[in-house]
């Protein structure tokens, strides 16, 4: 099944979509054959969109019964080869734990969209960035990873969604895609052209029955103590080659900055208006946004503190799930504030430009 | 010489792990079977449980896939929308598919995925010591209740055959028993069937086999045998249970 047209884009250069809508066009785009979901505010336009196009485009949508069950369905089509996705929000991604480790022991490509609702527990459907942890921390057992990456616009949700399919079959394994209901919901216009339409890449690894050749067995258990360990080694080797050449980010006005804002999606939006208030008034402000939340962009930030930065302040619509990161990767080199709350508190820019000016001064 | 008996095809030369008189064994050996005389090894793949047989992907000679406790037919249906042409079977205890699984179960049936399963029903968990299973008899001992089940405090042991036909319109779903040579073969008719009805697009497959559990039941498997017939078939009959007909043509 090769994915050739998707009907209603490409009609002009610039499309108006919703963040959630962004990211099923990416999948798409990148070949996604298999969506299989199960209802959640505020992913479901997502789901919806998936519903409607993946049927027009030789796909199979399919809703699953719960999220337990629906990640289990994409990492058996990922078995057979097919590239495939699953999306939720923080009570059902909870329950996709169990099979993000199934998927990232059993080396198996899929990606999986979390749009972050305000927790903990039911929470609200308001927007919060309150899911960092379980996104970037496992959420289910054993020591296994993720890359998770964390896109601020419609126009990122599209890319970074399109290249997380690229990402996820090279180094099979489960790509995250993190998000939140401000970004799900709001609509932005987003280029869609300058990605070419990709097909499945055939993958030798993938289950089809046997045929005439050597059986396969796609395991998520090994046979003895010495082959877990063995395992392991592997699997620890491939999270530092993602450690090693998957750090994105990006940073604004860094170079002289005495305070450095660091956030990430939708926050970042926000944080950008403070940070350009805030230098507008003269003060040596800037900011770093981390783009993949694993694995973070340690590197550059902790070599852009090195160049004079005092203080850092992280600002998340969270209790401070990031700072953990942060102080990795500084090191001490500089002073860490928090700023923000989880429970679905949307921040003005004002308010981040007040906590910049405190910090500022004192 | 001619060939008179030996090891099915499908079947690789791995030594079974099971403890003696376990039912894994004859059953395992029934798929392989089907596997040969249905000439699917090629196209077959299969989906492993947790438990005893959590390692059967050594044991069948055809393209593997595990699955956590109680997921296969998740995993099952994602793999043959992906793969539409070839034969998936789930390999499911009653702790799988009976408790932990209900919901992929329930759910894999009422869509009549083009799926089998094989479903042991043994009465116990085996692998982890011989706790209470959901198709525990009334008054059998476990480990969890010692003193025997009582449906006050644990509920009534679940006929899982007899519920997944009524939300299976298009399916094959029976009860089988290998506690002796005649059921065995009859047992092997339904394991047969269960996969044609996958094969021939006509709807879900399920056998549900009684199984013995030496071991937990603390009993010789020939006495396990006759349990069987005495205590098991009484609670859980043997028999057709689709609601649609779909016997052999």
């Amino acid at each position: 099944m090769v994915v050739e047209q998707s009907t209603y884009l490409a009609v002009s250069e610039k499309n108006l979509m919703s963040g959630n809508e962004a990211i099923g066009e990416g999948a798409i785009r990148a070949g996604c054959q298999f969506f299989f979901g199960y209802p959640i505010t505020p992913q479901n336009e997502l789901f919806e969109f998936m519903a409607q196009m993946l049927p027009q485009t030789g796909g199979t949508f399919l809703q699953s019964e719960s999220e337990l069950s629906g990640i289990n369905m994409v990492y058996g089509a990922a078995a057979g080869g097919g590239r495939c996705m699953t999306s939720s929000s923080g009570p059902g991604f909870t329950l996709m734990g169990e099979g993000l480790t199934t998927l990232a022991t059993a080396q198996m490509p899929a990606v999986v969209v979390c749009v972050t609702r305000a927790g903990p527990g039911l929470g609200r459907i308001a927007s919060a960035q309150s899911d960092y942890r379980l996104a970037t921390r496992g959420g289910g057992h054993g020591d296994y990873q993720c890359l998770v990456l964390g896109p601020a616009s419609a126009q990122e949700l599209y890319d970074l969604t399109y290249e997380a399919f690229e990402l996820a079959d090279r180094y099979r394994n489960p790509v995250i895609i993190l998000s939140d209901a401000i970004l799900g919901q709001m609509m932005e216009p987003v280029v869609t052209d300058h990605l070419p339409r990709m097909k499945t890449p055939p993958k030798e690894w993938a289950v089809r029955g046997k045929g005439t050749n050597p059986r396969k067995v796609i395991k998520v258990a090994p046979h003895t103590d010495e082959e877990l360990i063995d395992w392991n080694r592997q699997l620890k080797k491939k999270y530092q080659l993602m450690q090693d050449n998957e750090q994105r980010y990006e940073a604004l006005l860094t170079r002289d900055a005495e305070l450095i804002v660091v956030a990430f999606g939708s926050t970042a939006r926000i944080v950008l208006d403070s940070v350009l208030r805030a230098r507008n008034e003269g003060m040596a402000v800037g900011m770093f946004r981390p783009i993949s939340l694993f694995p973070y962009p340690q590197k550059a930030l902790e070599e852009i503190v090195r160049q004079g930065t005092r203080k850092l302040l992280v600002v998340e619509a969270n209790n401070g799930q990031m700072v953990q990161d942060v102080r990795l990767a500084v090191c001490g080199a500089a002073e860490i504030a928090h700023y923000g709350f989880g429970g679905g508190h949307i921040f003005s820019p004002y308010e981040i430009y007040r906590e910049i000016r405190r910090l500022g001064k004192s | 010489m001619k060939r008179v008996y030996g090891k099915p095809d499908a079947m690789t030369d791995v030594p079974f792990p099971y403890c003696p008189g376990c039912s894994h064994g004859t059953i395992h050996r029934l798929i392989a079977e089907v596997i040969d005389e249905l000439e699917i090894a090629d196209r077959a793949i299969g989906i492993t449980s947790a438990g005893c047989s959590v390692r059967n992907w050594r044991q069948f000679d055809c393209d593997m896939v595990m699955a956590l406790h109680g997921r296969g037919p998740a995993v099952a249906t994602g793999l043959k929308r992906a793969q539409p042409e070839t034969v998936i079977f789930t390999y499911q205890g009653d702790g799988d598919m009976a408790a932990i699984g209900t919901g992929e179960i329930v759910h894999a049936a009422s869509r009549c995925e083009r799926i089998t399963v094989i479903y042991v029903n043994n009465g116990v968990f085996g692998a982890t010591g011989g706790q209470q299973a959901p198709t525990t008899l009334i008054g059998q001992f476990s480990t969890s209740y010692p003193t025997g089940r009582d449906p006050r405090t644990s509920g009534y042991p679940l006929k899982m055959a007899e519920m997944l036909a009524r939300v299976s319109p298009e399916s094959y779903i029976a009860r089988v028993s290998i506690h002796n040579v005649k059921n065995i073969i009859k047992a092997k008719k339904a394991i047969r069937q269960a996969f044609l009805v996958q094969i021939e697009d006509r709807g879900f497959g399920l056998a549900e086999v009684l199984a013995a559990c030496p071991t937990n039941w603390r009993l010789e498997p020939v006495r396990c045998m006759q349990k069987i017939k005495s205590d098991v078939i009484p609670y859980y009959p043997l028999g057709e249970f689709s609601s649609q007909s779909l016997k052999a043509q």
